[in-house]
Formats: structure tokens, C-alpha cells, sequence
């Protein structure tokens, strides 16, 4: 495992992907969706895992839920592999990491009241004993996610909700058995403007207040460097994580080529300042397939950067490269990270 | 870090003269079965000025797509439109774009203005190459030969930065989803429309190809200069590729002025509030706001203001009319209008956000 993409604190990891692959069969051959992945969230700390579309990064939660079992490498949870655990302490883990799905509409069933699909997961799982105890506590954590006041939501049906509504209700279901890691993928990307803020800052209060750690997957960078700012963010592309390091970094001070690019293009809600934004420095703008994907550096037939000879030999390693900082191209490897011009 | 190699910065450019779209309370209503009626455009006043890029910014369910359909007359059978679209062809003809039809209003639609759909990238129709797409589209509004319309469209291609050689074989699923969407403008732009309305251009792109389609949109408007309106419920992009940005909420305009105007220095809460939820990719952690509630049912506006119930400025007399478009007078800047009646009160301050 790379030794920098471990985090430094004396923490123990909550769970750790190391070396973790995908390998699914398709049509046009086998693909790695993910390869050899290295990750590890703390208590109550944030990850990011961004990327563009088709990058892996819904793959790679899934591993980290236990829903999908990897093609290699190891997930561990409190430090041991999932996939070594007997049936019940399969259960616990289960029960500690929560998926919440990027759409709540098609998570939630319809023929369900908000107060029935809180309850059911307590009562099934003995959190609580007894109706009057499951309806007290499914009130109790509409409150945490500010559905308030409960009896208002408690009643309704998922498509009564607006769709900010609905991914409280998500997430208020993903709190009822008590978890310390949930895994929110793209938890946000569906709402509104005005309603996304708040819904990360009720995410953002339950990681303060409950001590939840969260492995947050956004294809936006501003999104993650407002929900993140605190934690890391690892930058995924074609399988690949390509850079990690501090959000903050990662967002002002990025190395990769690959993220230096998606910076570059992302437009800001500022008219001077965004008239300055182009995608010149990419040679081309086609994503390359998975199933034939370029050799050596998967980036490099984008790349502006490119060395022939360099580039398109080995596939570049995740080293470090900054405090904390690790990025996975031959250029900056060689060179160093270059410091931002601002 | 965010200068790159595309040079100086694009400018603002400001309308001028008389306007090419002249649009006058303007109103959609939709029938929802059972005799019931939803409006969801609600007496919209709007002028597009030649070579203008107007951005329609607003939630969800605000009516953009309603408004853009409205106005090339392209609503379901079940949507209504009224009032007054006025619409200045190039050779002083006044054409009333309501009272169009047959032959006069397909005429319209494609040579004096086109719409890009939103979602209309996987609406391709699957089993004709791109080539069959452009051909049909030229042969349904013009008389011109095979040999006109493949240069024509080899030569639109090229505009958006696609090869054409390449892409007039290709099948719309060999293409990726930024190949279709440029190969979308490209054919809206066949008949040479002065309007072009998008509706969602980049939405579902990822941000590499979302950039490389607004560079081709900032382009192509450099050089065929023709006036657009740009549907988004994305803030970012409006700054970006709007001379002028209108708000629109619950099926009305509530603010509209230049860019920089707006962004810089809003006066409706509402605009105000949606620049303030916008998280920026530079600089520190922002101070982000959200705005209370969600948008109110169109069956069931609130009286008065119809964001009175979200909004922080609101007083008792918010809820008595709703608050006209008015003129901002106080400041300088041209046609900068707001629908509030305490828009003396709001006030962006960009350096605590
Ligand atoms: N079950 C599967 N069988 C075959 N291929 C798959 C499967 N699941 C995912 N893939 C492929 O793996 C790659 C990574 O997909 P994944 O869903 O992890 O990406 P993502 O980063 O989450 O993208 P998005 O932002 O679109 O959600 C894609 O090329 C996808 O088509
Ligand atoms: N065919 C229809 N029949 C009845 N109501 C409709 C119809 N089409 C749209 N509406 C309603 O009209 C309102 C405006 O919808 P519209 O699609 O114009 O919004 P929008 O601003 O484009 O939203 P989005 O950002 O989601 O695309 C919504 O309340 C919608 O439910
Ligand atoms: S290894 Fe080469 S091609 Fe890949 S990102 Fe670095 S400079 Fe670009
Ligand atoms: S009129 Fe009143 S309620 Fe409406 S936006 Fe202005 S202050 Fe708010
Ligand atoms: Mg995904
Ligand atoms: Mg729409």
C-alpha cells in the first residue's frame, strides 16, 4: 500500500481499502473498474472520492459497503478483512456502514409511510423494543435531520416529499442503526441549490455531533471541497485514484495534470472570474474505454504534459509528492510538485 | 491557477437597438385533467436584443423549459400560451409569433429561431447516423441539394470542433455525450436561426465536456452572432456565458439585469439567496447559505409575493400583491429590474461569502 495515502492520525482507521480491484465482464472484454485502490476513512472524518462519470467511484463504495466482494485486495473494517468475518459480525459491519443511494426515490418504497420505513429497521433489529419506543425514536432522528416537527412527516409517503425531503428520510434511515461510517454516493447531486446547502450542513452536523465518518462521492469539486474542506479528498479517474491529499490542497494546490484540469474547467458563480476558465490545456476531450484502456498513464492521450517515452510506458505509481499530498504522474514525480501561480 | 493557455478573458457584451424578440405578458397554462388549469409561466416581460446571450436561471419547475417551449410554440397539446411575442426578422418584417401557423410557423421554429432540447442528447433517433439527422433536418426547411446540405453541415461540424468525416457515419450511440450535444447545436444552427434557445446544454456532461461544449457555444456565437437564450439551473454557467440573466421563481421573472449587475449586485432575496447556496471553486471555505423551504406548489401559489414564505426580508405587506418588475433606480447599470418591494434592503456582500 502506498504509504501516502494512509492518513496520519494516531487514529485506527475506521476502514481501509487496500489495493482493492473490480474486474467486471462485459461485452467488449474484461474491464478494471477499479484498480488497486488504496483508502482509509477515520472516525468521524470525511473522504471524497471524485471523479467523472465511468471513473469507478460507484464501484468502490459498493466495496466499502460489503455489497460487492473486490476482484483483489482487502476491505478492511476496525482492522479486519469483511470478507474473513463469520455471518453475524458480517451483520454488525453491515449494520455500522450505511449506503445512502444518490436517489432517494428509487431507495425508498413507495408503499411505505416515512414513519413505517424508519421503524422497521429498528424493530427488526431489536434497537428498540416495542411501537410506541420504535415511533418515539424514527420522531427522534426526523428531528436530526430536520424534518421538523416529525409529526408532520411521520404519516406521508415518499412522493408527498419534495426531494430534499426524501434524502433526509434517506438519511434518517441510514442513522437508525446507530452507524459509525455512511456512505453517501452523489447523496446531493439531484436537489436544488438552495436546498443542497442545508442538506450538507445537517450531513455535516451529524458527523460533528454523532462522530459519523462519512466516504462522501461527488463528481463536483466544489461540492466536495464544501462538505470535505476538514478531510481528504482522493481523485479517481478511469479506475485510478490519480491524486489525495488535504481538500484544501487537492482544490488550491492540485499536481496532477488530471486534477489541475477539472479545476481549470469548473465555471464559478462569479462573471469576471469565470471568463478566464477554458479547457485549452487537454489535447483531446474523448475519455478513453475501459476496455482498451491507453498504456502507461491512462491520462496521457489528454494529457498536456504528455512526454513520449515517459508517459506512455509504466503506469505511474501514487507517491508523494507534498505533506500529505500523493499524486500518480511521471512528471511530477520527476520534476516536483510545482507551486500554484496565485 | 485557473489563467490558461485560452488567453484574455471574455467580454460582456451589451444589447443595442430594437429588440429581436419582444416578449409581453406572457403566459402558459397547463390542463391537469378534470377541468383544472396550472399556470406555470405567470405574465413574463422580456426583450432579447440582436447578438445577446440571455440566461433564464431558476429551480427547479420555475417554468424555463415551459417558457422556451412556450415561445417557439412547441407545448404539448395540453399547454396554452397568451400575450404578446413579438419577433424582428432581420428585414424589418414584424412577424406575432402566436398568431403563426402551417407553413409561416414551421418557418419560424427552424430559420428564425431553434431549440436545443433538454435531454435531447439521447433522443437521437438510434438508427440513423448523423449524416440522416442533418439531411432530414435541412430537407424538411429548405430546397437544398444533397451536395449544399453535406457542406453546410461538414462546415457547422467543424464549428463545434468535430470532425465531420468522422462523425457524419457515426451512429448517435458511438458518439460520447458531448459529441451529441455539439452535434445538437450544430444542426439547430442548419437553417441559420438569429435565436438559438438551449435548454440545459451541459447538464449530465461531465465538467471536461461541459467545458468544451460552453467554449464551442462562446465560440460559435463569435462568429455566427446570433442571439440565445440559455436555460440553467446552474449559476455558474449563467455567469459565464450570459450577457443578461433573468430569475425566474414559481413561473415569473423577479429579477433580470446584466451579468455583472446580478451576480455582483443582486436585489431580489431570491437571486440573492441562490448566489449565496452557490459554492465557489477558489479561495477558502466559503460562507454558505440556504434558503429556508422549497418552492411553492403552482396549484397553490401564496398570496402576494409568492416567496414570501421563504423569504428572510418578508414583511406583512409582502403578502397583500404580488410585487411588479420594476426599474432599479438608486444605481447605475442599465435595465437592471427586480420584483420586491424592499429590494433597498438586499445587498451582496461578496467579501463575507
Ligand atoms: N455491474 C457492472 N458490470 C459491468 N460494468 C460495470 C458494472 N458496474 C459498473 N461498471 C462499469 O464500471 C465503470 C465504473 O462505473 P461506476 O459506476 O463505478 O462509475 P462512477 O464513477 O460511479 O460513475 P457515475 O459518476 O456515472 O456514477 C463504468 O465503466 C461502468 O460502466
Ligand atoms: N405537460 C404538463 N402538464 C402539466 N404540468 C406541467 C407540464 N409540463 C410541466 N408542467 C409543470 O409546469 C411547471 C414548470 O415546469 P418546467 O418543466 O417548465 O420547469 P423547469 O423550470 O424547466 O424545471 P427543470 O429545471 O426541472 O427542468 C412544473 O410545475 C411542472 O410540473
Ligand atoms: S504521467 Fe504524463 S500523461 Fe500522465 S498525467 Fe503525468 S504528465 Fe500527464
Ligand atoms: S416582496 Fe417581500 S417577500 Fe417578496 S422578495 Fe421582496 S421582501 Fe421578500
Ligand atoms: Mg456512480
Ligand atoms: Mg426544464
Amino acid at each position: 500500500m502506498s504509504a501516502a495515502a494512509v492518513p496520519e492520525a494516531v487514529a485506527r482507521p475506521l476502514m481501509t481499502l487496500s489495493g482493492v480491484s473490480q474486474v467486471f465482464d462485459t461485452k467488449a472484454g474484461p474491464i478494471r473498474a477499479v484498480d488497486h485502490a488504496n483508502l482509509s476513512v477515520n472516525p468521524g472524518e470525511v473522504l471524497c472520492l471524485v471523479g467523472e462519470s465511468g471513473s469507478g467511484k460507484t464501484t468502490a463504495a459498493r466495496m466499502a459497503a460489503g455489497l460487492t466482494r473486490p476482484s483483489g485486495g482487502e476491505v478492511k473494517y476496525d482492522g479486519t478483512d469483511i470478507w474473513s468475518l463469520n455471518k453475524k459480525d458480517f451483520s454488525t459491519f453491515r449494520r455500522s456502514v450505511q449506503y445512502v443511494h444518490q436517489d432517494p426515490y428509487a431507495s425508498l418504497n413507495p408503499t411505505r409511510t416515512i414513519q413505517q420505513t424508519l421503524t422497521a429497521p429498528l424493530l427488526k433489529h431489536g434497537v428498540v423494543k416495542g411501537a410506541k419506543a420504535a415511533a418515539d425514536r424514527a420522531a427522534e432522528l426526523l428531528t436530526k435531520v430536520d424534518l421538523t416537527p416529525p409529526e408532520n412527516y411521520l404519516p406521508k409517503y415518499p412522493h408527498q416529499l419534495s426531494g430534499g425531503q426524501r434524502q433526509r428520510v434517506a438519511v434518517a434511515r441510514a442513522l437508525t442503526l446507530d452507524p459509525k461510517l455512511i456512505i453517501a454516493d452523489e447523496s446531493t447531486s439531484m436537489l436544488d441549490v438552495s436546498i443542497r446547502i442545508s442538506v450538507l450542513a445537517m450531513l455535516g452536523r451529524l458527523r460533528d455531533e454523532l462522530g459519523v465518518g462519512f466516504l462522501f462521492i461527488t463528481h463536483d469539486l466544489a461540492i466536495a471541497k464544501y462538505f470535505g474542506w476538514r478531510g481528504k479528498t482522493a481523485v479517481m479517474y478511469l479506475g485510478r485514484i490519480v491524486e489525495f491529499g488535504p481538500t484544501p490542497k487537492i482544490i488550491n494546490a492540485p499536481t496532477h495534470p488530471y486534477t489541475r484540469a477539472l479545476i481549470e474547467a469548473i465555471p464559478e458563480p462569479d462573471p469576471d472570474l469565470t471568463r478566464t476558465k477554458s479547457a485549452g490545456s487537454l489535447r483531446s476531450l474523448e475519455i478513453p474505454s475501459l476496455a482498451n484502456l491507453p498504456s502507461g498513464c491512462a491520462f496521457h492521450p489528454r494529457c498536456g504534459r504528455f512526454e513520449p517515452g515517459l508517459c506512455d510506458g509504466e503506469v505511474p505509481e501514487l507517491v508523494g509528492v507534498r505533506a500529505g499530498q500523493s499524486a500518480a504522474c511521471h512528471v511530477v514525480a520527476r520534476d516536483g510538485a510545482e507551486e500554484p501561480e496565485r | 491557477m485557473t489563467t490558461t493557455s485560452a488567453g484574455a478573458a471574455r467580454a460582456v457584451r451589451g444589447g443595442a437597438g430594437k429588440p429581436l424578440l419582444s416578449i409581453r405578458d406572457f403566459k402558459v397554462e397547463y390542463r391537469t385533467g378534470a377541468g383544472a388549469v396550472v399556470q406555470a409561466v405567470r405574465g413574463v416581460d422580456l426583450d432579447l436584443y440582436p447578438g445577446e446571450s440571455l440566461a433564464l436561471v431558476g429551480e427547479s419547475g420555475c417554468g424555463k423549459t415551459t417558457f422556451g417551449l412556450g415561445l417557439l410554440r412547441l407545448l404539448p397539446r395540453l399547454g396554452h400560451a397568451s400575450g404578446k411575442v413579438i419577433f424582428n426578422r432581420g428585414d424589418g418584417t414584424e412577424i406575432d409569433v402566436l398568431g403563426l401557423d402551417g407553413r409561416d410557423l414551421r418557418k419560424f421554429r427552424w430559420r428564425d429561431a431553434a431549440m436545443v432540447f433538454q435531454g435531447a442528447m439521447n433522443a437521437f433517433n438510434p438508427v440513423l447516423k448523423i449524416r440522416g439527422h442533418m439531411h432530414d433536418t435541412m430537407r424538411a426547411h429548405t430546397k437544398a441539394t444533397k451536395q449544399e446540405i453535406e457542406e453546410r453541415a461538414a462546415e457547422l461540424l467543424r464549428l463545434v470542433r468535430l470532425e465531420p468525416e468522422r462523425v457524419m457515419d457515426s451512429y448517435p450511440h458511438e458518439l460520447s455525450g458531448g459529441m451529441r450535444q455539439r452535434v445538437l447545436i450544430a444542426m439547430s444552427l442548419l437553417l441559420e436561426p438569429e435565436v438559438l434557445i438551449l435548454d440545459e446544454p451541459t447538464t449530465a456532461l461531465d465538467i471536461l465536456t461541459q467545458r468544451s461544449v460552453v467554449d464551442v457555444l462562446h465560440e460559435v456565437r463569435e462568429r455566427l452572432g446570433f442571439s440565445m437564450i440559455f436555460i440553467s439551473h446552474d449559476l455558474s454557467l449563467a455567469a459565464e456565458l450570459a450577457d443578461r440573466v433573468a430569475t425566474m421563481y414559481a413561473g415569473r421573472i423577479i429579477e433580470t439585469g446584466g451579468v455583472r449587475d446580478l451576480f455582483y449586485r443582486p436585489r431580489h432575496p431570491y437571486t440573492l439567496g441562490l448566489i449565496k447556496a452557490v459554492p465557489p471553486i477558489v479561495g477558502d471555505l466559503p460562507d454558505l447559505e440556504s434558503i429556508p423551504g422549497g418552492p411553492p406548489s403552482l396549484a397553490a401559489l401564496p398570496a402576494g409575493c409568492s416567496f414570501h414564505p421563504r423569504c428572510k426580508f418578508a414583511t406583512e405587506e409582502c403578502q397583500e400583491a404580488e410585487p411588479p418588475l420594476i426599474p432599479i433606480t438608486d444605481e447605475p447599470g442599465d435595465g437592471h429590474e427586480v420584483a420586491c418591494i424592499h429590494s433597498g434592503d438586499v445587498h451582496l456582500d461578496r467579501s463575507a461569502s
